[in-house]
């Protein structure tokens, strides 16, 4: 078969199943367009920007655990995909970016749309390629796709120069199954000793702690994990990346950990005498103060990178390798030894864990006037009986999302956890809704958020995509309001979303249905009312309290056990008996 | 601790870049950076020295190893090496007394005279970073015209090797 370069690109997605590319014309693609043109097997999906067409890849591959592809032009096309790059680089999300590029006889020439996209891109892929040759292009292509989806995952971008596309230059073409690369070889099975030494570790616990995160659901890894915290009988904590890859509903869990994680998951990492840290990566937003965190605990930590282990936190037990393998070595392990978990001890553990739990860190004032940001979510999660995909963009609606949607199953939660990208939510809930057309999709997002992609809404109505947007409005950036009160002496330094525009008018002009609710007694009525709408996107724009604050919180560079409350949890705490129990 | 880390890394136009962009990215130092083709034209050698508590070390070496085009690393410094770095320098030698006190100079070191005019005196020096120093330290500051040093390389002792 003799091909264009352009059509090698078309067919070869094709010979990989890739399903959609995401992406935006320009001049040094328009060959690759052309050859799009002609078939019918790669869909392509019109963005309005090349930042949605990142985040709707990505939002694609986090719910299939597929690779998201995108095409973008060269220059701004390319720089506009960045920051869509760099969501997925820091949360490990395997996308492949084609770029066009100014022809291979310009680079370097300061030509119309030239950018160094191999230079602006390094810090935030996994790998890029500058194809040079047009017998090349395959086999890149093959490498991408390889470098992207296995190890830790990640993007890779592939940038073509125009004349490598050119339609009058065809060679021919074989899809290649396989690639080889000597420089890259990702350790894939922990090592027997290490497992062994754990699962000793693990079985010799009084107070143990189980903390894992968006590993374990990108190695597939959520049935291996429910096993073993099962036969183990620990308590589990997730990462805000980590969220149903545990039963949000389970009595083991006692849910996210880290700056707004719940009270006992915090004080339980405090407490604890062994961690087992599962695909998590100790960042900042978890560990808090590093000297302190988890003062008393062992730690055993199970990661795919070899620079995830000992980074910010010593480890005892490191164990190199995928989550699922290891995780199934450990529950084979664990039923074969002669220990089993301390009950006695992990009775106590569990009693105290208890106390914690009823102190209720969540609670909020169910009878205020104003419509609760944490009522709206409660609402979604019972309106789509916990069952529904949940993008999210970031600031405390993303928070309130985390911490009362209970995810029972991985993939359901997507969210930017690592780079924090306003601008997420949307285009990722239409890379979800392509992937599951008949699923709820809600897209849970703020008046500040939502506008920093609103321009998708186009893309919604093309391509008859119906999510929910559901918008927590409270005229402020909220977390950034939050920490001005909290820091700043409430010094609301351009915090203040003035001017904003009427939400239910704009979704009714890109062709969909607006709802305002600013009642609490309409709340209920009205997201069913919008999730009945099978077929339409609904933007419920919820007039939310201005005041309220995300809680618990540990201050940035605080200890897990110094956490600000809320005042409904203060009250609790306050009528606590000398026991430890509730009065 | 200094550190000489040995790599050999895929000879492409990226690849330099790609791991001066890991050191400022992360902060780490780069006291030196030397790289040059290898007997198989694929590959390229760099030779990084870098300073760090044990524990940046360690995770310098691990963030190269993650890089793609990072082939093999090694650490010359966990075991016995041979370290050398070659360094010009163009003084100013000017007057006999100067002239005989240079070529003096250089004999010590072992250093050789690779360029002379009627003022100047280039000299060659091979040896360790701190013995470039000395040698430095011996001419008056005003009469230094020009240094180039290369960096330093090294090599493992023994059978031990960084091949593929």
């Amino acid at each position: 078969m003799e091909l264009s370069g352009s059509e090698i690109i078309v067919q070869f997605l094709k010979d990989e199943g890739v399903e959609y590319v995401f992406g935006y014309p320009g001049g040094a693609v328009l060959h690759i367009y052309d050859a799009i043109h002609n078939q019918e097997d790669v869909k392509h999906i019109l963005v309005r920007h090349e930042q949605g067409a990142t985040h709707a890849a990505d939002g694609y591959s986090r719910a299939t655990g597929k690779p998201g592809v995108v095409l973008v032009t060269s220059g701004p096309g390319a720089t506009n995909a960045i920051t869509g790059i760099a969501t997925a680089h820091m949360d490990s999300i395997p996308l492949i970016v084609l770029s066009g590029q100014v022809p291979s006889g310009m680079i370097g020439s300061d030509a119309f749309q030239e950018v160094d996209a191999i230079g602006c891109t390094r810090p935030c892929v996994k790998h890029n390629f500058l194809v040079k040759d047009i017998n090349d292009l395959a086999e890149t292509l093959k490498k991408a796709f390889y470098v992207a989806t296995t190890g830790r995952p990640g993007p890779v971008l592939v940038d073509i120069p125009k004349d490598i596309t050119a339609p009058q230059i065809k060679i021919p073409y074989k899809y290649p199954k396989s690639v080889k690369m000597r420089s890259y070889n990702p350790t894939v099975k922990g090592h027997p000793r290490q497992v062994k030494k754990a699962v000793d570790l693990l079985l010799s616990a009084k107070r143990p702690m189980i903390y894992s995160g968006g590993g374990v659901i990108l190695g597939e890894a959520s049935n291996e994990l429910r096993e073993v915290v099962h036969k183990l009988g620990y308590p589990i904590t997730q990462t805000l990346m980590g969220l149903g890859a545990f039963p949000g509903t389970d009595k083991q869990n006692v849910g996210m950990l880290g700056m707004h994680g719940t009270y006992e998951a915090n004080m339980g990492m405090h407490e604890c005498d062994v961690l087992f840290a599962v695909g998590a990566r100790f960042d900042d937003r978890i560990t808090g103060d590093t000297s302190k965190f988890c003062p008393q605990a062992k730690i055993i930590h199970i990661d795919i990178d070899p620079s995830s282990i000992s980074k910010n936190i010593n480890v005892d037990i490191p164990i190199v390798g995928e989550t699922k393998q290891i995780l199934s070595d450990m529950a084979k392990l664990i039923d074969e030894h002669k220990e089993r978990p301390n009950q006695k001890a992990l009775q106590e553990w569990w009693k105290r864990i208890h106390s914690w739990q009823a102190q209720d860190c969540l609670a909020f004032d169910r009878d205020s006037k104003h419509i609760k940001p944490q009522s709206v979510i409660e609402t979604l999660y019972q309106v789509t009986k916990g069952e529904a995909f949940v993008t999210s963009d970031v600031g405390q609606h993303q928070m309130f999302a985390a911490q009362f949607y209970l995810f029972d199953e991985p993939r359901r939660w997507i969210n930017s956890g690592g780079l924090g990208t306003m601008g997420f939510g949307l285009p990722s809930a239409m890379g979800v809704k392509l992937a599951y057309p008949e699923a709820d999709v809600a897209c849970v997002t703020g008046e500040g958020s939502i506008q920093m992609c609103i321009q998708e809404l186009s893309t919604c109505l093309q391509y008859d995509l119906p999510v929910k947007v559901v918008n927590l409005n409270n005229r402020y950036l909220g977390m950034v309001r939050q920490w001005q009160e909290f820091f700043y002496e409430k010094r609301y330094s351009h915090s203040y979303m003035d001017a904003l525009p009427d939400f239910v008018k704009l979704a009714e002009s890109y062709g969909h249905v607006g709802i305002r609710v600013e009642d609490p007694a309409d709340l209920h009525d009205a997201m069913v009312e919008a999730f009945a709408m099978k077929d339409r996107v609904v933007f419920l724009d919820v007039i939310t309290d201005q005041t309220e604050n995300v809680y618990p919180m540990i201050q940035a560079g605080a200890a897990h056990n110094s956490m600000e409350i809320s005042p409904e949890h203060q009250k609790r705490q306050n009528s606590i008996n000398p026991e430890g129990e509730l009065a | 601790m200094r550190h000489i880390i040995s790599l050999l890394v895929e000879n492409e136009s990226g690849a330099l870049s790609r791991i001066a962009g890991l050191f400022s990215a992360r902060g780490y130092n780069i006291e030196s950076l030397t790289v040059a083709t290898t007997e198989d034209p694929t590959l390229s050698r760099m030779t990084i020295v870098t300073t760090g508590s044990d524990r940046i070390i360690e995770q310098i070496t691990k963030q190269l190893n993650k890089l793609i085009d990072v082939v093999k690393l090694q650490d010359m410094t966990e075991g016995d090496y041979i370290e050398r770095e070659m360094m010009f320098i163009k003084v100013r030698a000017d007057g006999s007394d100067q002239r005989a006190e240079i070529k003096r100079l250089s004999d010590i070191f072992r250093a050789r005279i690779i360029d002379v005019t009627d003022t100047t005196y280039c000299i060659e020096l091979t040896g360790s970073g701190d013995k470039l120093d000395a040698y430095i330290n011996t001419i008056h500051d005003k009469n230094v015209i020009e240094v180039v040093r290369s960096g330093s390389m090294g090599i493992t002792r023994g059978e031990k090797a960084l091949t593929l």
